[in-house]
């Protein structure tokens, strides 16, 4: 396996995908970048070089005089205000961050977008002060293709930008992108229409839920801190939003549903503005508006007054509780 | 008599902080004569929140700061509960405390080893008797300690898949407790989570018990203790002593903290101000934001009616980071903070003797560790499966609300303004924005400003180390300081 050259550069966001990038674990980071033959070049959280020697490795990247292989970028790049990009200016060089990475895109092979700021605008895009900040994807604003980049970019070696969508981003999906890169297993056809690869894009975060069983008999909660299921009264998008949150896993056990709070689809574009409150479901008529995805709606309804009408009494009884109120019976029989 | 020698020097991007960061000296004579703070990067998250509903702000707050998310998240809830006078039960107490301790502890184990420890492996320390341990230990990216260190707190924020869901940007924490009800194989899970986790710090870091470090009283103590002593704590004192770090980045010795850790009668860390060598009762009208060199609209306000408005080509600004005084003093934020107006006796020891400095920034920190990891112990055992973890209550329609708390970095508050049930202002003042702000309308300097100045400077060193040191002694979040 060759080594591939890595720069990652930060602009308008929280920092959070690299935080997170400090939690994989077996092998353990600095072990997972070097099984796949990465060499960071920079690294703004791990790097030694600081101002003009930072500065020097940027330049050598942009002006070619240093193989660039990968270029991520965290956070939305700034485009305001009015186009001038003074909302973040590189510190040190007193010139828009947005012209180094148009500048550093040109010359990489791979471009990953780590996170949904930097994938389609994310939550730095958000609103009022999102419009005025010109906050926008690499290569998406929102989920219309075209961001800093043109539609029609292709890095260096052929693909577009590579979204590594989440926010945050998981720590093995950015490792497991890095690697199939290294391994030449990421073509076109590995993402998906978002751009997103498809090892975890092709996942809903509705498989592997902890609350599969409050589901199956709509035994919904009805306060955050309910048990219940969080789909049909408190904002639940599990059931559309594309990732593998609930069979990944998060910092060992975790994800958000096992956190007892609803997904929000940070890994979808445009999930910052919902058009609802986060903690509740839209309804037309009492029926929630984002049903499961692929599921007809008649079917949808159907099945759920059937499922409420068969919900036993300790899933209905512990659905509204914030704590198990009712264990599963215990079998004198013998279980069949 | 010939002219002073004077020379600008623009230094940034800084990295192994978090966020961007350029600051300007202004040298003279091969010293620092004033420095000027810039924070780059403007987002405007207190705008985003307007005309959402109030809840909202639990989903937008935490991704401010992938490195302070649950401190965010702790603010928000704590202003949206005081908007509605809820109480959380015992439960929801504790996971508050636990949540915000693990990324607390887990923030001061990632600065030490990660941002600011790699700087004393640098080749213009080749000459110093300590510098093939230090290099061997915390080389950036290579050193054996960062192989120790990030399997510790991955393993460590394990807590959060247990008790938060994931971090950062987690949606556990609420006004009236948590939405994650731990049964008992979770408590037992954490409970031994947390004994792993001390032992990485007794080992790596202390070489010694948690309970023989937070008991240490005095700097004669603390000499006394590292004679001999293993561990990355020793050795970073090893370092400072050479390089008199306990004289360096001296601010202004006014220290914020809003208290921290709520227990059944009061809290761990308790607020107030330190200042003139004294404790004084936290007032929290006296702060109030100055504009003047920010690039924003508006004149000097309290919080609770603070605006933000970007004026990019406004005269005399060289940041987009407000400057906030307590009663029109400067005042520094911090683990140090915490723990003089607390009143941990070596702390104040450290600063009755030289004043604040990189060096007492940097052991408050690792004091931290050693004070909090038990009391961490004490709580995961106080949980109670099947009991409540969280109170409801419907908000208020209208009215006004405060959440100050305490991010690993220092006094973080939010002031939101509810109207007809949606958000109608919301401003958020960070640690690093008390700690890295510009100089006010009276052309006093800020906190790091006032740490730099005077510092030498030699012209040939690029980039020139102790200033590197004395920014990153404060732990900078810049993403929190503009947001």
């Amino acid at each position: 396996m060759r080594e591939l050259n890595l720069l990652w550069i930060q602009s308008g966001g929280c920092g959070g995908c690299t935080l997170s990038l400090l939690n994989a674990e077996q092998p353990s980071l600095m072990e997972r970048l070097a099984d796949a033959g990465i060499r960071l070049l920079w690294h703004p959280s791990l790097s030694e070089a600081s101002g003009q020697e930072a500065l020097d490795i940027l330049r050598a990247c942009a002006e070619g005089r240093e193989r660039l292989d990968i270029l991520c970028l965290e956070g939305a790049v700034m485009t305001g205000p009015a186009g001038s990009g003074r909302f973040h200016m590189l510190a040190g060089t007193g010139r828009p961050m947005m012209a180094w990475i148009a500048e550093l895109a040109m010359r990489a092979a791979h471009v990953l977008a780590i996170g949904t700021c930097a994938a389609y605008g994310g939550i730095t895009s958000t609103g009022v002060s999102g419009s005025a900040s010109g906050a926008t994807g690499l290569q998406f604003h929102g989920e219309r293709p075209g961001g800093l980049l043109s539609a029609a970019f292709r890095a260096g070696a052929g693909l577009p930008v590579v979204n590594v969508a989440g926010c945050p981003t998981h720590p093995g999906w950015v490792l497991d992108t890095l690697l199939a890169l290294a391994l030449e297993r990421l073509g076109e056809a590995d993402l998906d229409s978002l751009r997103r690869p498809r090892f975890y894009a092709d996942h809903l975060v509705h498989h592997g839920c902890p609350r599969n069983e409050y589901y199956e008999f709509k035994a919904s909660a009805e306060k955050t801190s309910d048990l219940g299921c969080l789909m049909e009264n408190l904002g639940c998008k599990g059931t559309q939003a594309h990732a593998d949150c609930n069979t990944r896993l998060w910092n060992g056990s975790g994800s958000c549903l096992r956190g007892g709070y609803a997904c929000i689809s940070c890994t979808e574009p445009r999930f910052e503005e919902p058009g609802h409150p986060f903690a509740e479901t839209p309804k037309v008529a009492g029926i929630p508006i984002g049903l499961p995805s692929d599921m007809p709606k008649a079917w949808f309804v159907a099945l759920a007054a059937l499922s409420k009408s068969a919900t036993p009494r300790r899933v209905r009884e512990n659905a509204t509780s914030d704590h198990l109120v009712v264990a599963p019976a215990v079998k004198r029989t013998g279980l069949k | 008599m010939a002219a002073p020698a004077t020379a600008t020097r623009i230094v940034g991007p800084f990295n192994r902080v978090e966020g961007d960061l350029e600051v300007r000296l202004e040298v003279e004579d091969g010293r620092v004569r004033g420095a000027f703070v810039n924070s780059p990067l403007y987002r405007g998250f207190e705008s985003m929140l307007v005309g959402r509903a109030p809840g909202d702000a639990l989903v937008i707050v935490p991704r401010i700061c992938g490195i302070c998310s649950v401190s965010q998240s702790n603010a928000a809830a704590a202003a949206l509960r005081a908007l509605s006078g809820l109480t959380m039960p015992d439960n929801g107490r504790l996971a508050h405390n636990l949540v915000s301790a693990c990324e607390n502890l887990a923030d001061h184990l990632s600065h030490f080893y990660l941002f600011f420890m790699p700087d004393f492996a640098r080749p213009a320390y080749a000459d110093r008797p300590w510098f093939e341990r230090v290099a061997r230990r915390f080389k950036a990216l290579h050193g054996q300690a960062t192989g120790d260190m990030l399997p510790a707190r991955a393993a460590f924020m394990h807590l959060m898949g247990l008790m938060a869901g994931k971090w950062p940007h987690s949606l556990s924490l609420q006004p009236g407790g948590t939405t994650r009800a731990l049964e008992q194989a979770e408590c037992l899970q954490l409970i031994a989570l947390l004994r792993a986790f001390r032992r990485f710090l007794e080992q790596h870091v202390f070489g010694d018990s948690l309970e023989q470090v937070a008991a240490l009283a005095s700097l004669a103590d603390l000499t006394a203790w590292r004679r001999n002593r293993e561990g990355d704590l020793a050795l970073f004192l090893d370092v400072a002593e050479d390089l008199g770090l306990e004289r360096m980045g001296r601010a202004t010795d006014v220290f914020l903290s809003y208290g921290a850790y709520e227990e059944t009668q009061g809290q761990l860390f308790i607020p107030g101000l330190w200042q003139a060598a004294q404790h004084h009762v936290l007032a929290p009208q006296a702060i109030a934001e100055d504009l003047s060199h920010a690039w924003l609209a508006g004149d000097a306000a309290p919080p609770a009616q603070g605006q933000t408005i970007p004026q990019a080509d406004k005269p005399g600004a060289y940041t987009w980071c407000k400057a906030p005084r307590y009663h029109g003093v400067v005042a520094e934020t911090g683990a140090l903070a915490r723990q003089m107006v607390t009143g941990h006796p070596l702390v104040r020891d450290l600063v009755r003797l030289h004043g604040g400095s990189v060096m007492a920034r940097v052991l408050a920190r690792l004091l931290e560790l050693a004070l909090v990891l038990p009391r961490m112990q004490v709580w995961a055992r106080q949980l109670q499966p099947r009991a409540p973890w969280c109170h409801h209550a419907d908000a208020p329609r209208e009215g006004t609300a405060a959440g100050l708390v305490e991010a690993a970095r220092g006094a973080l508050g939010h002031w939101l303004t509810v109207k007809q049930g949606r958000i109608a202002n919301y401003q958020i003042i960070a640690p690093t924005t008390w700690n890295f702000s510009p100089r006010d309308a009276q052309g006093t300097p800020g906190a790091l400003e006032q740490a730099l100045a005077h510092l030498p400077v030699s012209a040939d060193q690029d980039p020139p180390l102790l200033v590197q040191h004395v920014v990153r002694s404060f732990d900078p979040c810049m993403v929190c300081t503009v947001h």
